[in-house]
């Protein structure tokens, strides 16, 4: 059996609502996974050496401020300049400010190299058992 | 007769002795002479000794119970190799400098051949490979280790302290090495987690058994009972002792020992560091409450000319050139205006020494306004500042250099104390110190007590 792939959640940027990324991070160890919690604050460089010396298979960041988009300006550049290509990123929560059409976001975050993005009220459970399992077999860390 | 202790450093320049009585806690005689190292250690300790012997009546029972830290054949010279430069490089550059290292070369990522090619010629006593979390990334650690098990003889000792995951095949590795390599915990276990004793603990003991014997400090065995570590250790022992006290007697609380050097600067803190601002968040790697910090490029013999670049920006006495270029050839300040310049450069050290060991703070600007992040310790309210070392311990204004560690209202980002009290090792004793808490802590505690002046 591969060993538990490994999986690394924070809110990221300025973004300081910790509910969110708690309740990934349970959930997320309830299933089997190897969690790195990080917390709230965090930065994108942190993600990015923490991902390099953990070797993490995936990032779950949340974000609930409406701000994601500013804190995550430059990632991906610096996630594939630190040979990070290959990992999962995922991002949730309330992505921009006010009411938003999720089809309308959906693309602007993929463009900042997220694999998937889901809109508020996204039920994690779903989210693991349907689409991080199907990834991580996809990419052969399963 | 009374119970009297020999404490002995073999420095690059001085092999120094004291004679401390245990009863009276006293230093009763003290030696300084020059080393002899490069050709037979035993001769100059033995003329110290002798020394020794002639003030107090003490003979071989006291000399074969006396104990030694060494910073002789260049200290302890060490290449440290992590992965990520701000987590388990940085992990194993403090758990290197916490054993009394002096880090000559600090690497991260995989080694290339030109790195490699490097740190032979360096030749460091132990060569240190971290890299990984436990359970994390293993290619780093695992390239590094058959990079360096290729290496020449100039690289003997290796303590490995990263990823355990790796550990198997690092042991395939060298598996037909000749090679010492010595597998400890990893210095980062997780993330956020420092984990440097145990990787302290190992270099120490590969430096009792074999690095002293590669030197050839291991000849003084033939008259001591032992060297049992590199000086800088010896100064972090005592650091820490007269900080936490022992049992039965309480120590001065958080301090700050700077020793300024001909070569380096050495700035220990013995403190936890965390923010003593509201709203204030710690970054990076967590701070060890024990933590040394090296200042290569300064010292007032050999660094002079970095700290000359530094002092271009400040007013200097008249002939400030002329004397300096004399310092350089080793004359040591006479006249008033050599000491007036010697005092410049010192305080100029003392200050950014400190400046570089103290945490800081950085306002990052976002969406949601302004945020306040501490990287390092905040010393703001560290009450006890211990000076030694030549230049702090001979001078005649050596409250005037001390004050250079002090916070400046102008720069209030970098967090230096603010309102300490001063010490000076006026008898240079702490290495001794640091020996004797070894064996007897509540005593070296009150000879630290007795012989730190209050200035």
């Amino acid at each position: 059996m591969k060993k538990a792939p490994t999986i690394i959640t924070g809110t990221v940027g300025m973004d300081a609502h910790v509910i969110g990324t708690k309740i990934v991070s349970r959930t997320l160890k309830d299933a089997g996974f190897n969690v790195i919690a990080l917390g709230m604050q965090v930065s994108p460089e942190e993600f990015i050496s923490v991902a390099q010396e953990t070797n993490a298979d995936a990032i779950l960041m949340t974000s609930l401020y409406g701000m994601a988009e500013l804190d995550l300006k430059e990632f991906n550049e610096k996630r594939l300049e630190a040979g990070l290509g290959d990992m999962l990123l995922y991002i949730g929560g309330n992505l921009v400010i006010g009411r938003y059409d999720p089809k309308e976001v959906e693309p602007r975050f993929k463009q900042l190299g997220f694999d998937r993005v889901y809109p508020p009220e996204t039920d994690i459970v779903t989210v693991i058992e349907n689409d991080l399992r199907k990834d991580l077999k996809a990419k052969g860390k399963m | 007769m009374d119970d009297i202790r020999l404490l002995i450093d073999f420095g690059s320049t001085f092999t120094k002795v004291v004679a401390v009585d245990l009863d009276k806690v006293e230093v009763v005689a003290a030696a300084r002479v020059p080393s002899t190292v490069e050709s037979d250690i035993t001769a100059g300790l033995g003329e110290a000794l002798t020394k020794i012997e002639a003030n107090t009546g003490i003979g071989d029972l006291e000399e074969r119970e006396a104990l030694a830290c060494s910073s002789a054949g260049g200290g302890l010279r060490m290449v440290c190799a992590g992965f990520v430069p701000e987590l388990t490089s940085k992990a194993a550059n403090q758990a290197a400098l916490g054993a009394g290292a002096k880090v000559i070369g600090c690497y991260s990522h995989k080694l290339t051949q030109q790195e490699i090619k490097e740190i032979e010629a360096a030749s460091p006593d132990i060569v240190l490979l971290s890299g990984g979390t436990d359970g994390g990334d293993e290619q780093v650690i695992i390239h590094n280790a058959k990079m360096v098990s290729r290496t020449g003889n100039a690289v003997t000792n290796i303590i490995i302290a990263g990823n355990k995951t790796a550990y198997d095949e690092i042991r395939a590795i060298f598996s037909d090495n000749s090679k010492k390599v010595i597998y400890t915990r990893n210095v980062m276990p997780e993330i956020g987690v420092l984990d440097v004793a145990p990787c302290n603990r190992e270099i120490r003991d590969l430096f009792m058994k074999n690095i002293i014997e590669a030197k050839g400090i291991a000849r003084a065995k033939s008259i001591i009972k032992d060297v049992i570590m590199p000086t800088p250790s010896a100064v972090l022992e005592a650091a820490k002792l007269i900080a936490d006290g022992c049992e039965g007697a309480a120590g001065f609380g958080e301090l700050i020992v700077i020793d300024v050097g001909g070569a380096t600067t050495d700035v220990h803190s013995i403190a936890q560091g965390k923010p003593t601002q509201a709203d204030t968040i710690a970054a990076g790697l967590p701070e060890p409450y024990v933590k040394r910090t090296v200042e290569g490029d300064l010292g007032l013999k050999y660094n002079l000319d970095r700290l000359l670049e530094l002092v271009k920006v400040r007013e200097t006495p008249a002939n400030f050139d002329a004397i300096v270029q004399g310092f350089h050839e080793g004359k040591l300040p006479q006249t008033e205006e050599e000491c007036a310049c010697h005092l410049l450069l010192s305080c100029l050290t003392t200050e950014v020494a400190m400046s570089r060991h103290a945490g800081r703070i950085e306002v990052v600007y976002g969406p949601a306004g302004e945020r306040l992040v501490q990287y390092g310790k905040d010393l703001t309210r560290v009450k006890n500042v211990i000076g030694t070392g030549g230049p702090i311990i001979f001078s005649s204004k050596c409250r005037e250099i001390l004050q250079s560690v002090l916070f400046h209202e102008e720069n209030p980002f970098v967090l230096k104390p603010k309102d300490p009290k001063f010490y000076i090792d006026e008898q240079y004793i702490l290495y001794a110190v640091g020996l004797l808490s070894q064996v007897e802590p509540e005593k070296a505690l009150s000879l630290a007590r007795k012989y730190l002046k209050r200035i």
